[in-house]
């Protein structure tokens, strides 16, 4: 089977990218902005291990193991957070949460 | 090919990911995107790193956001309009995008794996493991104390401020 052009596996990493962050501009919800997050760090773990098989390294596999550590530690505070703000603003809307305290 | 129609896949349920209202919808989509990922990481020569992406991704994390939106307990959600959503039209669209993935992982398996793997080499999770004990050591120990700190947060801000009174003080005011 042929190979698969460098350039395509970057593009649906780009998409993906693109997609998340167009989610994060347009949505209100906090915890879909939390969602869109995983899917940006997603696509960028994918950009590295498109390049990784590109040059057959290693190091490629690597980073995107180091992304998956980092997004599960981002998660786990991420979602603390919003139970603060939900139990403190009762609402999950992130413009309510536009005054800092003190 | 399987590349493409994962790609395909991926994108569409990443799409369908962003334009949903319900949260949990929007999860399952999520779902669908990881595993159309894993499949793309496995044609591109990273079979570890597929297993992760199932592991980790769609296992773990969004389990995780599964139980803060129980946690939450959004008043909306009653019985009677749970009973109104899981209704056909609901599942069918993560269904089918999934039986497609199903289908490529069939064939996948079915066939040769010399032929499936379309990078220009399989990295094996031997080279990673080398690799990452090797000369990314101090990377490694940087994420335990980054996983370190996340715990130690998590907890912290997630623990319910509780108002303690000591018994004497209690029995003095009332």
């Amino acid at each position: 089977m042929n190979i698969i052009p460098f350039e395509s596996g970057l593009m649906l990493a780009g998409i993906l990218f693109m997609l998340g962050l167009i989610s994060v501009l347009i949505r209100r919800n906090i915890i879909f902005m939390l969602i869109s997050v995983e899917v940006m760090l997603n696509a960028a773990g994918l950009a590295f291990i498109v390049a990784g098989s590109r040059w057959a390294q290693p190091d490629g596999q690597v980073m995107f193991i180091f992304i998956l550590t980092m997004a599960a530690a981002e998660v786990s505070v991420g979602l603390a957070l919003i139970l603060q703000i939900y139990h403190q603003l009762k609402t999950l809307d992130t413009d309510a949460a536009n005054k800092m305290k003190g | 090919m399987i590349f493409y129609i994962a790609s395909a896949v991926a994108i569409f349920s990443t799409i369908m990911v962003i334009t949903r209202y319900n949260m949990i919808h929007a999860l399952l989509y999520l779902v669908v995107s990881f595993l159309a990922v894993s499949i793309v990481f496995y044609v591109l020569g990273a079979p570890f790193m597929a297993a992760l992406e199932i592991i980790v991704y769609a296992g773990a994390i969004v389990v995780l956001i599964i139980f803060v939106i129980m946690m939450l307990n959004l008043k909306q959600e009653s019985v009677e309009q749970e009973r109104k959503w899981f209704t056909k039209n609901i599942w069918i669209g993560p269904g089918i995008l999934s039986v497609i993935l199903l289908g490529e992982l069939i064939y996948i398996i079915a066939s040769d794996p010399q032929t499936i793997v379309m990078g220009a080499q399989a990295v094996d999770a031997k080279n990673v493991g080398m690799s990452l004990y090797g000369p990314y050591i101090i990377g490694v120990e940087l994420s335990g104390l980054l996983l370190m700190a996340g715990i130690v947060g998590a907890y912290h801000l997630g623990r319910q401020k509780k108002k303690v009174v000591h018994r004497f003080l209690k029995t003095a005011e009332e």
